[in-house]
């Protein structure tokens, strides 16, 4: 008899800090029953760098430049359901704090006006570097989000219960306790 | 002696007294109606309409809705905690809702309410209004970022302080705002105190004490024990 199919399941933080990934890890033990019943496509836990056809696709953070319009684009289309996991990629978070303030305005304040700053500092401008967006924007405004797991970062048991809930075909439901924006 | 007259609330039979709101007589049963505006100690203000429920079939807030005998009354059916779900994520994008970085966190009745009616996004698209806020005054901290406009520091102020430091002020949805009885529109230039009753009745993380904001930690706090449909019908 052949081995009931692994759902493929990709990751990645975007405009986030990766404390929403240490959060997955914190699931523990339980990492190892995850593991019978999924397996990683892209996602730093295997460092693959392109997304493939997967069923689950999860996204920490927001959006905040163009490099990350891209990879949440590519994410969109080859999973079949989207998870905005974490504060960030729910509201925008942290990063969205900056967004009642001009772009060109942080640039230089950090880049040109702050005090410490070597001399001939500049506005970074290489073309390797992903353009900054105006503002940071949560993922649902960009792309089709299937579900959403707040907090910052949502904890290990909650996860969990995402998780669990969301592969055994239930709509998942944290409750007092689980549910969390902080 | 005339009988205790009741209303049904979700197939309930709610005793009530005459005169007293809906919102009065469920709270008094131990029955959680959601709400944001309302504040047992103050006049309703029936503006935020979380408390909407359905009269006899008809929408009304609850708050301000007197009980009448014989009433059916539906509170927390499927249908209305839908709306109240929308009316909350409609609150969290207008403002700077970022519970990561607020002290009030746990302590909030926006997020405790949100938690209650499992709010999982803000589904809209945000506004990131720019609100600066107002830090001139020795002992309080003002965050316009998460007002919601229920108006109870200007009923607290007026009624119980006897101080009208706070007012409602603009139009519309963007510029809607509580402003300050002083001529600079400072909280520094008024005699606004921190042991004003003003200074502890916002619902969500606008008028901050401080010093002494994170005295108890997360995880201690109001709504972190018991969930807000709990918590507000405690006696």
């Amino acid at each position: 008899m052949s081995e009931k199919k692994k759902l493929r399941v990709a990751t990645t933080s975007l405009a986030g800090c990766f404390g929403c990934h240490m959060s997955i890890l914190d699931i523990d033990e339980r990492l190892l029953d995850l593991l019978e019943v999924v397996e990683f496509d892209r996602s730093p836990i295997t460092d693959i760098k392109h997304c493939g056809p997967c069923d689950l696709g999860i996204i920490e953070g927001g959006v905040c430049n163009a490099e990350n319009v891209h990879v949440l684009r590519e994410f969109r289309n080859n999973c079949k359901i989207l998870v905005a996991i974490g504060a960030c990629s729910v509201n925008g978070g942290l990063p969205a704090q900056r967004n009642h303030l001009e772009l060109h305005d942080i640039l230089t304040a950090v880049y040109q006006t702050e005090g410490g700053l070597a001399h001939g500092v500049h506005i970074p401008n290489d073309p390797e570097l992903p353009l900054p967006l105006n503002q940071v924007h949560p993922i649902h405004e960009v792309v089709k989000v299937d579900y959403f797991l707040p907090g910052c970062p949502p904890s290990g048991d909650a996860i969990w219960k995402f998780l669990t809930d969301l592969i055994a075909g239930r709509t998942p439901h944290l409750g007092h306790g689980l549910i969390h924006y902080d | 002696m005339s009988e205790q007259q009741t209303f049904l609330l979700d197939n309930e039979e709610i005793p009530f007294n005459p005169g007293e709101t809906i919102m009065q007589a469920a709270k008094a049963a131990g029955k959680y109606i959601p709400h944001l505006c309302w504040h047992p100690e103050f006049k309703p203000h029936g503006s935020c309409k979380l408390c909407t429920v359905k009269v006899n079939g008809r929408f009304g807030s609850s708050c301000t809705m007197q009980a009448t005998a014989g009433i059916t009354v539906e509170n927390r059916t499927t249908e209305l905690d839908d709306k109240r779900r929308t009316l909350l994520q409609m609150l969290f994008i207008e403002g700077n809702h970022f519970c990561p970085s607020c002290e009030k966190s746990g302590n909030c009745l926006l997020q405790a309410t949100a938690y209650d009616l499992g709010m999982m996004s803000p589904h809209f698209d945000h506004f990131y209004p720019d609100r600066p806020v107002d830090a001139s005054h020795p002992d309080v901290l003002l965050d316009f970022n998460r007002c919601i406009l229920c108006s109870l520091c200007v009923q607290a102020s007026e009624l119980a302080d006897k101080k009208f430091v706070f007012n409602m002020g603009g139009r519309g949805m963007r510029g809607r705002k509580i402003i300050i009885n002083s001529e600079s529109g400072k909280l520094g230039d008024t005699n606004f105190s921190v042991d004003d009753r003003a200074a502890s009745i916002c619902p969500v993380g606008v008028i901050l004490k401080k010093r002494v904001g994170f005295a108890v930690p997360y995880g201690e706090r109001k709504y972190d024990k018991a969930p807000a449909s709990v918590v507000e019908v405690a006696k």
